[in-house]
C-alpha cells in the first residue's frame, strides 16, 4: 500500500512550511506539507485542474508544467521546491497558439494534451533545440495513446513554420 | 480492498485496533440491495466477493473517508485474510490443475464455424502447413484512469464518470442495487481514452462508488491510481491459435483447420463475444471452400480479460497473417503472390458463408499498398545491407485483413438502438444519443452528419450530453459502430422529424428551422423525430449454426511494415509503415487519419514492446516505468491512405474504422522481422529477449 504521508518524527510538531512562488504571473503564498506534490497543490489546493495526473511516476508527462521556463513533471516535484520560482501551467496558455495543434489532429481524448502543449510550447519558444534534436525526440517525454504522435509532431512543425513566417513579416 | 491471492476462501476482514473509524465508510457485499452480480452476459461476477475470491486483486471491501490521508492510513490498517486454494494460471493446460471452477470443464464458452469438409480437403492437399501462434495480454493505458463520482439526488442515484456505455452502467446499477431505471441515472463525463477498457469495467467502478455514496450519505469520488488501474482492470485476452492449412501446388487454400483458445480470466464478462469476433476473423479475407474453426474461452484465476480495440480479431489475425507467410515459404511463393491468389473476390464467400459483393477490389488494394511501400525496391536494398553490414538487418512484412463493423451477427437487431432528434425553440436541432466522445471524434462527426442531413449549419446542431435521463439507448460506443450504425440512425431520425413536420425529405436549412419554430409556437413543446435500428436488406445470420452474414459490412486493409533489427541488442525498430484501407466514405479526414495512426502505433506497441508480465495470474509490471508503450521517438510517421467505396447503409456512405488499425501491425511487423532475420517468430510481443531466443535457437539448428 502507499506509504503513509504527513507523519514525521514528532506528531506534536507541525512540519508544514509556508512557501511563496509566482504562478501564471501572480504571487501565491501557501502552507504545504513537505511531502506534498506540486501536482496536488495545483489541482487540489489551488483549483488548477488543467494539469493532469497520468502515472504519478514521471513517465507519461500528462502533468507537465514549467518551472523557471523548463518543462517538468509536476508529479515528481515536491511543492516546496517551487519556493521563489516561476511556475506556469496550461491555464496560462494563449489558446490562439494552439491552433496549428488543433488543425493537425494533435489532440484526441485530451488527457495527455495539457502536458503535450506545455512541452510543445517550450519547443516553439526554443527553436534552436531543433539544431540538435528532432521533434520526435523532444516530445518523447509525453505519452499519447490516441494519436500515434503524427498529429502532434506535424502540429509542432507547422507552428514552428508559422512562427518563422511571422518573424519574417516586416514590422 | 482487494484479494491478496488468486484463489481462496475469505476467512475474515481484520481491522487493526486503534483505527479511527469515526468518519470511515466501510462497504462489503452485505450492503448490496440486489443480487451480488455485475450484470452483463452471465451472472457469475460478484460486485464484491462474499466468501470466495477467484483472482488476485478481486474487490472485497470498499473504504471511503473525507480525507485522502486518513483513507491511506485506513487501507494500511485493514487486512483481508484468505485461506488460499490452488489456482489455475495457464490457460493452455488441459485439464486444469486444482479442479474445475466453472461449468463442467472450466470452459467459459465454445463456438465453432464449419464450412465444407476439411478432412477430405486436407487429404487431397499437395502440402499441409501447420503453425502455432501466441499473443500476450495488452493493457489499454488510456491516459485517464478509471474514475467515477456518485451522489444521491432525492430518490435518484446519480453516477457520472469515465465510461463508454452509459446504458451498460445503468443496467448494472439497477440490477445490483435493486432499483428501477427511474431511480438511477448515469452521465458520461468527457472520457480520456477508452479503447474498450471503459466498455464493461466502469460498471464495477460505478457500483462501488454508488454503494459508498449511498452508505456515506454524501457524494463519493472514486479514481484509480495508475498501478491499481493496470493490475486490477481488464486487458486484451491472451491467445493461442493453431493452424493446419492445406494448399495445392499453386498455393491455393484448399482447407483451413483452425483452433482458437483465449484466456478468459476468472469471470465470463465479455469473453463469449470476444471469442465470437475472434473466430469469425480467424480465416482472414481469403476464399477457401473448407474451413473448420474451433474456439474456446477458458477460465483461469486471472483478473477477467475484457474488451480491447479489435475485440479478439487482432489475436486471430496475427496468427493467420503470420501463418500465411509460413505457408508461402512452404510452397516457395512470394507472400504477396500467395495472398493475391487467395483474396476473396466479389461473389465468393467467407468462412461463415457470407457472400462478399461490396464492390471493393481487394487485389487492387494489395497491389497499391505494395507499391506505396516501395516493397520491391527496398527488398534489393535490404539484401545489400545484409551482405555489407555486420549487425543491421532490414525486412519488409505485410498483412491483409478485414474487420467487421458493428455488433456481430444478430447483435445489432437485439440491441435495437434508438436515436432521437428534437427541434429546439430557436430552430436548432438537438441530437439525443447515448454514444460518447472519448477522443475518437463522435461529437465532431455527429455534428457533421446532422448538419448535412438537416441542411442546418453546424452551429445549429446541439448534441445532448450522454445522460440516461435525457437520451435514449443508442447502444454502446464500441465495435466501430458509432458512425456507421448510430450515425445512420441520426440521419433517419432527422428524416422522421421532417416527416412529422410535414416536410418532404429534401427540405432543409431555413425551411426546416422555420417549421421547427412554428411547431414550437403552435404546440408549446419540442417536436421529436426518432429512428430505431433496422438491419440492411438481405442481412441474415443464424446464431445456432454460425452461418450467414456475420457483419453487415467489412473494412478491408493492407498494411506494410519495414523494420530494422539490431543483431547486437536484438531490438527492432519500425522504420516505415504504410496503412492502406477501404472504409467506405471518409467523413472527416483528420479524425479518420488520427484513428488509423493511433491504432497502428498501439498495434506496434503490442507487436514489439508491450509485455504484460503475469505473476499469480495478474500484472506484475503495473507501472508505466516497466510496461513500455511507444513514445513519439519509437515510431515512424504512419503513412495513411484511404480507398473509398461508399457503403449504402452507413451514415453518408461510411463504414466503421476505429478498430481496424489494431489488427494489422502485429503480423506486418513480425513478418518483417522474420524476413530481416531469417527466423520464424510466432509470438507477440516480440521483445528483444524473445527475438534473442529465436535467433539463438536458429544458430543451434545450424550448429
Amino acid at each position: 500500500m502507499s506509504p503513509e504521508r504527513g507523519s514525521y518524527a514528532d506528531p506534536a510538531v507541525d512540519y508544514h512550511v509556508e512557501i511563496a512562488f509566482t504562478l501564471n504571473g501572480a504571487e501565491v503564498r501557501i502552507r504545504v506539507d513537505p511531502a506534498e506534490r506540486l501536482l496536488d497543490v495545483l489541482r487540489y489546493r489551488l483549483g488548477l485542474t488543467g494539469t493532469k495526473e497520468g502515472c504519478a511516476e514521471g513517465e507519461c508527462g500528462a502533468c507537465t508544467v514549467w518551472i523557471d521556463g523548463l518543462p517538468v513533471d509536476s508529479c515528481l516535484v515536491p511543492a516546496v521546491q517551487a519556493r521563489g520560482r516561476e511556475v506556469v501551467t496550461i491555464e496560462a496558455v494563449d489558446p490562439m497558439r494552439l491552433r496549428p495543434l488543433l488543425e493537425s489532429g494533435a489532440t484526441q481524448c485530451g488527457a495527455c494534451t495539457p502536458g503535450v502543449v506545455m512541452t510543445a510550447l517550450w519547443i516553439l519558444d526554443h527553436p534552436d533545440l531543433l539544431e540538435t534534436h528532432t521533434v520526435r525526440e523532444l516530445m518523447a517525454g509525453n505519452l499519447c495513446r490516441c494519436t500515434g504522435y503524427d498529429g502532434i509532431v506535424e502540429g509542432v512543425l507547422e507552428a514552428l513554420e508559422a512562427t518563422r513566417d511571422t518573424e519574417r513579416e516586416p514590422a | 480492498m482487494r484479494s491478496p491471492v488468486p484463489r481462496g476462501r475469505i476467512r475474515e476482514v481484520r481491522f487493526a485496533s486503534g483505527l479511527d473509524r469515526s468518519e470511515l465508510v466501510v462497504v462489503d457485499h452485505r450492503d448490496l440491495t440486489g443480487p451480488n452480480e455485475v450484470l452483463l452476459i452471465e451472472p457469475d461476477q460478484p460486485v464484491l466477493a462474499a466468501d470466495r475470491v477467484r483472482h488476485l486483486h478481486e474487490p472485497v471491501l470498499l473504504l471511503a473517508h473525507p480525507s485522502r490521508e486518513a483513507l491511506r492510513r485506513a487501507v494500511a490498517a485493514v487486512e483481508i485474510v484468505v485461506d488460499p486454494e490452488p489456482p489455475v494460471l495457464d490457460f493452455t493446460v488441459d485439464p486444469p490443475p486444482g479442479g474445475v471452477q466453472y461449468g463442467d470443464d472450466n470452459v467459459l464458452k465454445r463456438l465453432s464455424i464449419d464450412k465444407g469438409d476439411v478432412e477430405t480437403a486436407l487429404a487431397g492437399a499437395a502440402r499441409i502447413v501447420e503453425g502455432e501462434y501466441r499473443t500476450g495480454a495488452q493493457e489499454h493505458v488510456y491516459l485517464e484512469n478509471q474514475g467515477m463520482v456518485a451522489w444521491e439526488e432525492g430518490d435518484v442515484l446519480v453516477v457520472k464518470g469515465s465510461l463508454q456505455c452509459p446504458y451498460y452502467v445503468l443496467k448494472a446499477l439497477g440490477h445490483a442495487l435493486g432499483r428501477g431505471p427511474d431511480r438511477v441515472r448515469v452521465v458520461q463525463a468527457p472520457t480520456g481514452g477508452g479503447f474498450g477498457g471503459k466498455e464493461e469495467y466502469p460498471s464495477l467502478v460505478a457500483l462501488h462508488a454508488a454503494l459508498l455514496a449511498r452508505k456515506a450519505g454524501r457524494p463519493v469520488k472514486l479514481v484509480y491510481e495508475r498501478g491499481e488501474d493496470m493490475e486490477a482492470t481488464t486487458k486484451r485476452h491472451p491467445s493461442l491459435v493453431r493452424h493446419r492449412t492445406g494448399v495445392d501446388v499453386e498455393g491455393r487454400l484448399l482447407a483451413q483447420d483452425i483452433e482458437v483458445v483465449l484466456d478468459g480470466g476468472a469471470y465470463v464478462t465479455l469473453s463469449p463475444v470476444v471469442l465470437s469476433r475472434a473466430i469469425i476473423h480467424a480465416a482472414g479475407p481469403y476464399a477457401c471452400d473448407h474451413v473448420r474453426i474451433r474456439g474456446r474461452a477458458v477460465f483461469t484465476n486471472s483478473p477477467p480479460y475484457g474488451a480491447f480495440r479489435g475485440f479478439g480479431a487482432p489475436q486471430t489475425i496475427f496468427a493467420n497473417e503470420r501463418h500465411m507467410d509460413v505457408v508461402a515459404a512452404a510452397v516457395d511463393l512470394d507472400p504477396i503472390e500467395l495472398r493475391r491468389r487467395n483474396l476473396i473476390e466479389n461473389g465468393q464467400s467467407t468462412a461463415t458463408g457470407q457472400v462478399i459483393d461490396d464492390g471493393t477490389d481487394r487485389t487492387a488494394l494489395l497491389d497499391r499498398a505494395v507499391e506505396l511501400s516501395g516493397w520491391h525496391e527496398k527488398k534489393a536494398a535490404h539484401a545489400e545491407l545484409a551482405r555489407r553490414h555486420p549487425w543491421r538487418r532490414r525486412g519488409m512484412g505485410l498483412a491483409c485483413f478485414h474487420h467487421g463493423a458493428g455488433f456481430t451477427g444478430s447483435g445489432e437487431v437485439v440491441l435495437a438502438s434508438r436515436v432521437d432528434v428534437a427541434g429546439l425553440a430557436d430552430g436548432r436541432i438537438e441530437v439525443r444519443s447515448g454514444n460518447i466522445e472519448m477522443g475518437q471524434g463522435t461529437l465532431t462527426v455527429f455534428t457533421q452528419i446532422a448538419s448535412e442531413a438537416s441542411g442546418l449549419a453546424p452551429s445549429a446542431i446541439a448534441l445532448a450530453e450522454p445522460d440516461t435521463a435525457r437520451v435514449p439507448n443508442s447502444g454502446p460506443t464500441v465495435a466501430s459502430r458509432t458512425v456507421m450504425v448510430v450515425g445512420r440512425l441520426i440521419e433517419r431520425a432527422i428524416e422522421d422529424l421532417k416527416a412529422r413536420l410535414g416536410l418532404p425529405p429534401d427540405a432543409g436549412g431555413d425551411r426546416f428551422a422555420e417549421a421547427i419554430r412554428a411547431a414550437h409556437a403552435e404546440r408549446g413543446e419540442a417536436p421529436v423525430g426518432t429512428a430505431t435500428y433496422q438491419p440492411p436488406p438481405g442481412v441474415e445470420w443464424d446464431e445456432t449454426t454460425y452461418r450467414g452474414d456475420a457483419y453487415a459490412a467489412y473494412a478491408w486493409a493492407v498494411y506494410v511494415a519495414e523494420v530494422e533489427v539490431d543483431l547486437r541488442t536484438y531490438t527492432t525498430r519500425v522504420v516505415d509503415f504504410v496503412a492502406l484501407q477501404e472504409v467506405g466514405k471518409v467523413l472527416n479526414e483528420t479524425l479518420a487519419r488520427g484513428q488509423i495512426q493511433g491504432g497502428v502505433v498501439q498495434g506496434i506497441g503490442w507487436a514489439l514492446m508491450e509485455d504484460v508480465v503475469l505473476e499469480d495470474g495478474a500484472m506484475a509490471n503495473a507501472q508505466l516505468t516497466n510496461y513500455i508503450i511507444p513514445t513519439s521517438d519509437d515510431v515512424p510517421p504512419i503513412r495513411v491512405t484511404f480507398e473509398e467505396t461508399p457503403y449504402a447503409h452507413g451514415a453518408r456512405g461510411a463504414k466503421g474504422l476505429g478498430e481496424l488499425p489494431i489488427d494489422g501491425p502485429a503480423p506486418a511487423v513480425v513478418n518483417a522481422v522474420a524476413r530481416a532475420t531469417g527466423t520464424r517468430p510466432t509470438t507477440v510481443p516480440l521483445t528483444p529477449e524473445r527475438l534473442m531466443e529465436r535467433l539463438e535457437e536458429g544458430r543451434a539448428d545450424v550448429a
